[in-house]
């Protein structure tokens, strides 16, 4: 009987996360209404409960992925992964105007190169406070601190240690999830409400899932412009870090 | 048909990911640069000039439409695939650096962004231009 069930569940990956998704949603949009009469938008909740399930995954199965490590789970894998996920980012254009990205083109690039630049400093900035003073570890850690993939992609070209690029990872992880939890009850204290503000935000933060995420929690039109300047920066990162900023700070450190 | 509206989403997204390999290789970086977001402004650009020649069916548009109401959903989903336990056994240096990079993101919007409050109201008359618009802004 359970074995059954287990199979079909196993058999079925996809569907299950939709199932799984959609029951998820449907609590969240009801704690929204009941607990908070709607102050908490339903989706922030819904993020909150997935990040919540993604822990206990992690904690109970040990891997790195976190409710799709449990086998039965295995579909919200899919539907969360990257694929259908940039899918879905894409196809939020279908809303967005193309004369509110002209106008806002300028200032999402400079919140780019400004993002990259302050994320790294925090980093180096932190790292430096807890005892590390070589230039590679710092190098690397502030590339984590800019998002999760600058850091292993720049600790591996620069030679960095495993510990160190685990760090860098957990740092980049942390913002990302801070950036989801965090935007909807900073968004009206920031300005987070127009084309623009959204395309500096995307620029600035720069995490795809944490800005994605984030913005849907706040307002989904706002997706659009986020998303499209987010998607640069960890390209921008990959190539600041291990190069130009890397060398400012052997510089500097030695 | 409806499959229009989702070939058109799924070549613009190829096309957008090969040229974001391209850029990266010729930067030399191992990422790959924007692909996401050079798909999306091909979409924007190419829905606008169908739609203006009115060669935009209305199922194609709901093609469209369902993936992109499908986005929060899919966010959700992502949101439990998350390495959250790593995150926190990343040690307080992680935590710190991660918390003080998004604190200090969050400061900088508002200096970066001024003079953009005013186009408010632009955006909402632009955004979702077909299809039904009540499954993507539900949030409100």
């Amino acid at each position: 009987m359970f074995e059954t069930l287990s199979n079909v569940f196993t058999d079925n990956p996809l569907i299950v996360s939709f199932a799984i998704i959609g029951i998820t949603m449907y609590i969240a949009y009801k704690l929204s209404d009941k607990l908070t009469r709607g102050r908490i938008h339903g989706s922030a909740i819904a993020i909150i409960l997935g990040l919540v399930l993604a822990y206990l995954g992690g904690v109970l199965t040990g891997g790195e992925k976190g409710l799709s490590d449990i086998s039965i789970f295995a579909g919200i894998g899919l539907m969360g992964g990257g694929m259908l996920r940039d899918f879905a980012i894409v196809a939020t254009a279908f809303g967005a105007s193309f004369d509110e990205i002209k106008k806002a083109g300028m200032s999402g690039v400079s919140a780019l190169f400004i993002g990259v630049l302050l994320s790294y400093v925090v980093g180096v900035a932190v790292a430096l406070s807890f005892g590390y003073t070589d230039a590679v570890s710092l190098t690397t850690i502030g590339g984590g601190t800019a998002t999760y993939i600058v850091g292993p992609v720049t600790g591996a070209a620069i030679g960095a240690s495993s510990e160190v690029i685990t760090i860098s990872i957990a740092a980049g992880l942390v913002k990302s999830i801070l950036t989801m939890i965090g935007t909807p009850f900073v968004a009206k204290y920031i300005g987070l409400n127009n084309p623009r503000s959204a395309m500096v935000y995307g620029g600035l933060m720069g995490t795809t899932s944490g800005v994605a995420g984030g913005l849907a929690a706040t307002d989904p039109k706002l997706v659009p412009y986020g998303a499209v300047t987010a998607t640069f920066y960890t390209g921008l990162g990959c190539l600041m870090v291990p190069s130009v900023l890397f060398l400012m700070t052997r510089a500097i450190f030695g | 048909m409806v499959i229009f509206g989702v070939a058109l989403l799924a070549i613009c997204m190829l096309i957008g990911i090969f040229f974001g390999e391209i850029l990266g290789l010729f930067l030399g970086v191992e990422a790959n640069v924007g692909g996401v977001g050079i798909a999306m402004i091909m979409l924007v650009l190419i829905v606008d000039y169908l739609k203006k020649r009115g060669k935009l069916s209305l199922p194609a548009q709901d093609g469209l439409g369902f993936w992109s109401a499908m986005y929060i959903p899919i966010v959700i989903a992502m949101s439990a695939n998350q390495n959250v336990a790593g995150a926190l056994d990343g040690g307080p240096l992680a935590i710190m650096a991660g918390v003080a990079a998004a604190l200090i993101g969050w400061l900088f919007v508002p200096l970066l962004s001024k003079g953009g409050l005013q186009t408010e109201e632009t955006v909402e008359e632009n955004t979702f231009i077909g299809g039904e618009n009540k499954n993507v802004r539900n949030i409100k």
